[in-house]
Order: C-alpha cells, then structure tokens, then sequence
C-alpha cells in the first residue's frame, strides 16, 4: 500500500470537521448550561419529559432524527424560513444546518454530564452562598460553575468527540458537499465507496487514535479531579 | 446602652408530613439557644428566619421586618450569618477566600465597627490555615473557619444550626471555648439550635424550648432550667446555669469567690481577676439540703435558700426549686433528694433551708470543664 498523502480534499474535510465540532460545542455549553441547571433543580413535574427529549438522540437511529431535521431545516420548514431571512432558500445541505444537526444531536452529550455535576454538587454550596450575601447570578458564577468544572470538562470533552463522529444526520442533512458538508465521517465512506482504501485507512485510524487519546484522557482527568475533591 | 429590641418569629406550615407552628420573641441579645430533641423543627425555624424555606409567617428583627403577609426578603438580602452543621467550605476556594467570601468588597469596616478580618482570625485562632485548602483542615478547624466566615460578611443575626454535632466531644470541647469568647465579645444577637442541652448550659442567656413543631416555653435560661412544670428541670441531668463575677482570690488555699444574685461561691480553681464573668454549672443531684447551718463540714458552699416549689420525680425522689437569699429572691438553683429525706426534713414551700454544694462546674476557658471536688 503506498504511503498515502493528505489530499487538498482530506485536508478540507479535517478543517471542516474541526470547525464543526467546536461551534457545535461552543453552543451546547452555551444553551446546554441552562437547560442542565434547569434540570438539575427544577421541580416541575414535567421536567423529566423535557429531559427525555434531550436524551432522545441517544437511541433515535440517526437516520430517523436526520430524516426530520430534514424536513424541518428545508424550503418549507422552519430552517427554510429562517434561510430565507438572508435571501437562502433552505438550510438543509449547507454548514449551518449542519451545525444545528449536530447541536440537537450532541446535546445530550453535553447536557447530561453538566446536569450530573449539578446535581452531585447539593443545594447546600447555593445556600451558603445566599446567606453570605451573594446574588443567584453571583453564586451561580462564583460557586456552582467552578464546582460543576468536572462536568464541563467531560461534556464539551464528548460533544466535541461525539460531533466529529457523527455519520448518519449528516449524511442525511448535509449531502456530501466538499468544503462545505464533506465532513470526516463522510469523507472516510466516500474514500471506501470509490476504493481508495489508503486514505480511508489513515482517517480511520487517525479518527480512532483521536477516540483513544480523548477517552483516556477524560478518564486521567476525571480521576485527578475525584482526587482533589475532598 | 441602646435598646437592642427583639426577635419577633413565627411560622406555620406543613411539609412532608411535619406541621411546623413555632412562634416566639426574644431579646435581640446575646445567646438565644432553641432546644428540643431531633425532629421538633429547631432548624426549618433556622432556615426560615434564614430566608432558605419559605413557610407563612412573620419575622422581624429589631424592628425591621424581614418577613410578613407582604413581604419575603430572600436568603441573600437579609443580613445573617449562617453556620451549618458541616462547615460546608468552598472546596474550590482557600480558607482566606471561604472566609472573605460573603465580606463586604467595596468598604472593609473600620476601626469599632463591624468584624475585621485580623479580629476574627485572632479570635478563632485560624490566622495559620489561612492560605490552606478546605480539604486539608480538621472538623474543627473547618467549623472554625465556617463560623469566620459567617461573622466576616457583617450579620446582624447569626444563626448556629448545631454548630458542633458533627464533632466529636474532643473537638467539641475545644471550639466551645471560641464561642463563649464569640458570646462575650460580639454585640450580635445569635439563634443557636441545639439539642445538647450543656452547650446550652454554657452559652445560652434566653432559651426557647421545642417539642413537635412547637414552642413549648421561651424565656430566660436560669428560668426555664429551674421550672418544675418544664421537661429540663425534672430530666436526670437537670442542672442551673448562674451568672457569676469573680470577687477574689486567695492563693493560701488556691480559693476563688465568685458573687451570684443572691450569696456567693467559692471554688478550689483560679477564676481570673476580681470582676471578671463567669458562668457556673449547678447539677439538681449535686445539692443537697439541710434545715440548719451545718457545722463542721468539708463541703465549703453552704448557702441559705428559700424552697420556692417542689415536685416529685419518679417514684422515690423529689425536686426542689430553691431561691437564693434568706428571703428567697436570688438565683434559682435546683436539689434533687430523695423522697425519704424530703419526708424526714418534712420540707416545705417557704421553708429557709441551707443549700450544700457538692460541685460547682465552671465554664471553662480551658479544654475540658473544671469540676470541684469536695473540699
């Protein structure tokens, strides 16, 4: 097999998929911080079913929930009429869309393990602060942020890692537009579609070396941070 | 001195199957413990006055009010300082930061007004923790430094939710000390719950009794401790607290003499310099009674009293209330003998009896209380 070399086309692919998971990451912690301290001290009764329809990604077939955001991101759904405010015609097969593929589909990723270290914090850190005076906004700054870093870390940890993995949504929302959708994932089963089995190789094993190198990682971290903890 | 007027609480309200309806007013003053045994609500109460559980009622605070039908002033506005059972530290902060946590940012307090920084630290001993994490302090360093915390953010009321049950009796007999300096030195009035009734004993100047979600009875300790109707004074280890000042000292024998409302004590310990305060701890079972002065005794508290009530407890044993003085107006103090020696003496409401004291117990500003023996 020859020692293959990074094509123009890879290269795009790389940078696009970089790009891809971090604005997708960026924005799950930004919508994903609410929704998870919402969830980790709301009482209302219904929580749980919002809750579960931000874990439904974790087991709808990618298919199914690509299917949708399909429909809901062209000519006649939303996303078209969103599209339409800057002169588009649909945000289906485009990097925007995309990007909100990804944020619904990444989401429980980044939600469930902020809402986790929200909730093994206790009420207890929110109340000392109160009676020393501090807002909600201060003590939510001051105390629960610093105290829910562990959380943070692995949520943008996995939806970073889960966004560069994604196959099937964008498969179905992004079509296979190079340097504008031609993702990774993507581009792996293009390679292999059309034989070229070398570059098919290098990403897959660059892919699974990164998969590698992030879990153990988190685990090292994660382990530190149990350490410190008390 | 200013009037430091009063503490006005009441709530009610119903959660989780507790009815809570507590109402009392106490002097916004000095140390206001609330006793009961676990589970009568002493600290929804504390949590309510906090602003941290929201049931109806009313709560004001020299005047000022901080709850009503129409208005609830949340936890953070209200000017408390709360210690909690576990220290309950910032983890992600060192003690300096903990403790300057809830301090006033813009305007550090000067001189006589409000806590500094250097006072509390010196007053709790902490000044070496300082720049350590929380997780490398000992129970009753964290507690310390929870308690700096509190008092640094400036309160007007401090509220102490059984500061010292998680510590174990060592440590607790070591921080105990720390209060009381807290009690003598800080103008600030504190709701101190607790359901060890000698933390009480040696802290508290009013006490609010609880049983089931209620206010049994409120007023002063002394008082409380010697009314016969009430639980304290009929329990086995019931006992007075007397305020005493120190009068003298004599080094020949090592003898201190401490005056009390209504005679005088005298104890086989140094107590510090004439004029000092001090507080002493009289148990029911170690007075006993006799009609006349006895003569040559070893016992060297001998004090004529007034019976002002007594009560049987249990089947074989009587408890009487004395009152300090020939005329019976001083301090209270408690006897408990047994029923044959109540028959025998033939005891009676009125009656001029002369109290022997077996062991005066002084609050100690040492590690572990003093006790005297019998001379």
């Amino acid at each position: 097999m020859p020692v293959p070399v990074l094509s123009s086309e890879t290269v795009s692919a790389i940078r696009l998929t970089v790009e891809l998971a971090a604005i997708t990451t960026a924005i799950l912690l930004f919508i994903g911080t609410p929704i998870a301290w919402w969830l980790a001290r709301s009482r209302a009764w219904w929580k749980e079913a919002v809750a579960t329809v931000v874990a439904l990604p974790l087991v709808l077939p990618p298919t199914v929930l690509g299917f949708y955001l399909l429909v809901a991101l062209g000519p006649s759904g939303p996303g078209g009429a969103l599209a339409g405010l800057w002169g588009g015609r649909t945000l289906a097969f485009t990097f925007e869309g995309l990007v909100i593929g990804s944020v619904i589909y990444s989401m429980p990723f980044v939600v469930q393990p902020i809402r986790n270290a929200f909730e093994a914090m206790g009420e207890r850190p929110m109340e000392v602060a109160a009676t020393l005076r501090a807002s909600p906004a201060r003590a939510f700054w001051s105390v629960a942020l610093p105290l829910a870093r562990p959380g943070f870390l692995t949520g943008a940890v996995l939806g970073f890692a889960h966004t560069v993995g994604e196959f099937g949504v964008v498969l179905m929302i992004g079509g296979n537009i190079p340097g504008e959708t031609k993702v990774l994932s993507v581009a792996i089963y293009d390679y292999v579609e059309t034989l070229r089995w070398g570059e098919a190789n290098l990403l897959a094993a660059g892919m699974a070396a990164f998969a590698f190198i992030v879990i153990l990682t988190m685990t090292i971290v994660e382990k530190r941070v149990a350490r410190s903890g008390d | 001195m200013e009037e430091p007027g009063t503490i006005d609480l009441a709530f009610t309200g119903r959660f989780g199957g507790f009815a809570l309806n507590a109402a009392f007013c106490v002097p916004a003053r000095g140390v206001i413990g609330i006793f009961g045994p676990s589970g009568c609500g002493k600290t929804s109460v504390l949590r309510c006055a906090a602003g941290l559980q929201r049931l109806e009622g009313y709560l004001s605070l020299a005047g000022e009010v901080w709850q009503d039908a129409a208005t609830f002033r949340p936890a953070h506005r209200r000017p408390i300082g709360y210690v909690f059972q576990e220290a309950s530290l910032f983890p992600h902060l060192s003690v300096r930061r903990n403790i300057l946590y809830g301090a006033p940012r813009r305007r550090p307090p000067r001189p006589g007004e409000g806590t500094g920084l250097e006072e509390v630290v010196e007053l709790l001993g902490i000044g070496h923790l300082l720049d350590r994490s929380p997780a490398r302090l000992s129970g009753g360093e964290r507690q310390r430094v929870a308690i700096g915390r509190a008092l640094l953010s400036q309160p007007r009321l401090l509220l102490m939710d059984e500061p010292l049950s998680a510590l174990d009796r060592q440590t607790k007999d070591g921080i105990l000390p720390f209060l009381e300096r807290l009690h003598e030195r800080l103008a600030i009035p504190v709701l101190y719950v607790s359901h060890d009734i000698g933390e009480l004993e040696r802290l508290a100047d009013h006490l609010v009794l609880m049983e089931e979600g209620r206010v049994i009875a409120s007023g002063k300790l002394s008082e409380l401790q010697s009314d016969p109707a009430l639980p304290l004074a009929t329990s086995r280890e019931a006992a007075v607290s007397l305020d005493a000042i120190v009068t003298g000292y004599d080094p020949a024998y090592g003898i201190a003499t401490l005056a009390v409302d209504g005679g005088e004590i005298v104890i086989p310990s140094p107590a510090g310099r004439p004029g000092t305060p001090r507080r002493l701890r009289v148990g029911a079972g170690d007075v006993s009674l006799a009609r006349k002065p006895p003569e040559s005794t070893t016992i060297i508290n001998i004090l004529p009293a007034r019976i002002l009530a007594h009560r049987p407890v249990g089947p074989h044993e009587r408890l009487i209330v004395l009152g300090l003085g020939e005329d019976g107006s001083g301090a209270r103090l408690l006897s408990r003998v047994t029923l044959r020696s109540f028959d025998h003496l033939a005891l009676a409401e009125g009656m001029l009896v002369y109290a022997q004291v077996k062991g005066v117990a002084l609050a100690p500003s040492a590690a572990t209380p003093e006790r005297t023996t019998p001379a």
